[in-house]
């Protein structure tokens, strides 16, 4: 049991927990600090993935800017406690098996079909530092990134105009 | 560094409760959260690949994908606003008719 191993498995355990805390409250504000914690685990994963700055964006950008929205409108809707509408009775069991019929896959391609690309062992120079994400962000990535500010612009004036009030005539 | 096997399989388990979350619950917002939870798990996946392999481009991705994150999810509370206005309920087993 090395170190790394022992946070891992820690980690690990926090992430899954408020996965599944956040999948069973029954108030939506208890799923959305859920989610938080979640979101915080998986920037330490990155962290410890050598992505330094995806890890600080993670926090910014989810936990901060995206779970913010989430609880303001939880709390503008007052549909923290709103109850559920009866489902059929086999959905749930049948969602549960579907659900763990793709964990099932997804580990057994991970375990049972190895691939063939070989993993490099010491990396570049200052991998994952904000200046080298940049650096490819900026050179490989530019219409990517030219198109990506087109999207946040139409999500803007999508948000605007969805939840603009209607002039009533009169 | 840990394989990258025992990071993708955790991102395949918060992946599987995400997808379960979307089949179960019937409230709109937390059906949201459960497609947050998926695609963090696909940027976990794309982070520990980047690792492995020692790409960036990897992490770039993740940038891509955590952009399309917020303006979904500007759009889609915006939409949830907008029909809890003439419903008053964000259930999505009576969001069933087209027109309000």
């Amino acid at each position: 049991m090395t170190p790394e191993l022992i946070t891992f498995i820690f980690l690990a355990l926090i992430a899954v927990a408020s996965g599944l805390g956040m999948l069973f409250s029954r108030n939506a504000v208890y799923s959305a600090i859920y989610l938080i914690i979640n979101f915080v685990t998986v920037a330490v994963f990155y962290l410890l993935l050598g992505g330094a700055f995806i890890a600080v964006s993670q926090v910014a950008v989810y936990a901060g800017a995206i779970m913010v929205l989430f609880l303001f409108v939880i709390m503008l809707l007052g549909a923290d406690r709103l109850g559920e509408s009866k489902t059929l009775a086999w959905q749930r069991p049948l969602a549960i098996i579907l659900a763990i019929g793709l964990i099932a896959e997804t580990l057994f391609v991970l375990f049972f079909q190895a691939s063939d690309l070989v993993a490099v062992q010491t990396l570049p120079e200052g991998f994952g530092s904000p200046a080298s994400v940049g650096n490819t962000l900026f050179r490989e990535y530019l219409l990517p990134f030219e198109v990506t500010s087109v999207l946040l612009l139409v999500a803007m004036i999508g948000a605007i105009v969805l939840t603009r009030r209607e002039k009533t005539q009169s | 560094m840990l394989p990258v096997t025992y990071y993708v399989g955790l991102s395949a388990v918060l992946f599987a409760i995400g997808a379960l979350g979307v089949l179960i619950r019937r409230n709109a917002i937390i059906i949201f959260m459960s497609i947050e939870l998926m695609l963090n798990a696909a940027n976990l996946a794309f982070v520990a690949f980047a690792r492995e392999y020692g790409a960036l481009s990897g992490q770039i991705f993740v940038f891509f994908v955590m952009t399309v994150a917020a303006a979904e999810v500007a759009v889609g509370l915006a939409l949830i606003v907008a029909i809890f206005r003439t419903k008053q309920s964000i259930d999505v087993d009576q969001m069933s008719s087209l027109k309000g």
